[in-house]
C-alpha cells in the first residue's frame, strides 16, 4: 500500500476547508515530492469549485487555476501530487464520478468526509494504472507527521 | 519553446518536468514533443490523432480551444504551453 504524507498543518487545513464550504464540496491541490512509497505533501492550495450548478455533489476545478498552481509549485521545487475533495454528508470513499473524472494518474485523491458540517474521516486514494483505460483507485495509507489516521471506515 | 509536463505524464517524458522544443504553432510543437517521447502519443491523443478531451492546452495562460487559430496558432520560443489533465469529480 502507497503512502501520503501529510504535514499537521495541511491535514487540518484540508479538513477546514470542507467545513468553511459545506454544504457544498471544497476543493483545491496538493503540492509535495515524491517519496519512494508514494507522496510528501508540502501544502495545500485551496481552489475555486466551478460547479456553483451542483456544488452540493460536484466539483471542478478550472484548468487555467492549474496552469497558475502548477508554475508556484515549479518556482517551489514541488509537484503537484495530487487533489483533495470534499463529501458534504457523503463517506470519505472515492465515487463513480471521482473515478469517471480523475486523469492524473500516480497522484493521489484525498477525500474528507464532512457530516452536518464536521469534518470526520479523511482517506487518499492512488490513481493507479498505466493508461486512462485500466485506471483504478488503491487505497493509501495516510501519515500526519508520525500518526497513521488512515485507511478508516466510514 | 518550452512545453510544461503535468506530473501524471512526466515518467513518459523521461521524467521531465519541462521540455524544450522547435516548432512554429502549437501544433508543430506538440509533434516535437511525441516525436522525443513516443510514450506520450497515447495519453494526450486518441487513436484517430485527436486531442484527449480531458487534456487541457494553455498557450501561455491562455486555454487553447478557445484561440482563434487554435492549434494553428503561432508561437515564439519564448511562449510556454502548459498540458494540464482535467481535475473533476464529486459525491
Amino acid at each position: 500500500m502507497s503512502v501520503l504524507r501529510l504535514t499537521p498543518a495541511v491535514y487540518n487545513q484540508i479538513r477546514a476547508h470542507g467545513q468553511q464550504t459545506y454544504p457544498h464540496e471544497c476543493c483545491g491541490a496538493l503540492l509535495g515530492n515524491s517519496t519512494p512509497d508514494g507522496w510528501q505533501v508540502h501544502s495545500a492550495v485551496p481552489a475555486g469549485n466551478t460547479r456553483t450548478d451542483s456544488a452540493h455533489n460536484r466539483y471542478h476545478i478550472a484548468p487555467v487555476e492549474l496552469v497558475k498552481i502548477e508554475r508556484d509549485a515549479r518556482r517551489q521545487g514541488l509537484s503537484i501530487a495530487g487533489f483533495y475533495h470534499s463529501h458534504p454528508d457523503h463517506p470519505a470513499q472515492w465515487s463513480v464520478t471521482d473515478l469517471a473524472e480523475a486523469h492524473w494518474l500516480g497522484c493521489c485523491y484525498v477525500i474528507t468526509a464532512v457530516a452536518q458540517g464536521k469534518a470526520t474521516l479523511t482517506n487518499s486514494f492512488l490513481l493507479a494504472g498505466a493508461t486512462e483505460e485500466d485506471k483504478n483507485f488503491e487505497t493509501q495509507t495516510v501519515l500526519v507527521g508520525e500518526q497513521s489516521i488512515a485507511p478508516a471506515g466510514n | 519553446m518550452t512545453i510544461f509536463i503535468p506530473t501524471p505524464l512526466r515518467p513518459f517524458a523521461g521524467n521531465h518536468d519541462a521540455v524544450e522544443v522547435n516548432a512554429a504553432n502549437i501544433a508543430e510543437a506538440l509533434a516535437a514533443l511525441t516525436q522525443a517521447h513516443p510514450d506520450l502519443q497515447k495519453h494526450l491523443f486518441t487513436g484517430e490523432g485527436k486531442l484527449r478531451a480531458f487534456v487541457n492546452l494553455y498557450l501561455n495562460d491562455e486555454d487553447v480551444r478557445y484561440l482563434p487559430e487554435k492549434d494553428a496558432t503561432a508561437v515564439n520560443p519564448n511562449d510556454t504551453l502548459s498540458i494540464i489533465p482535467s481535475i473533476a469529480g464529486g459525491c
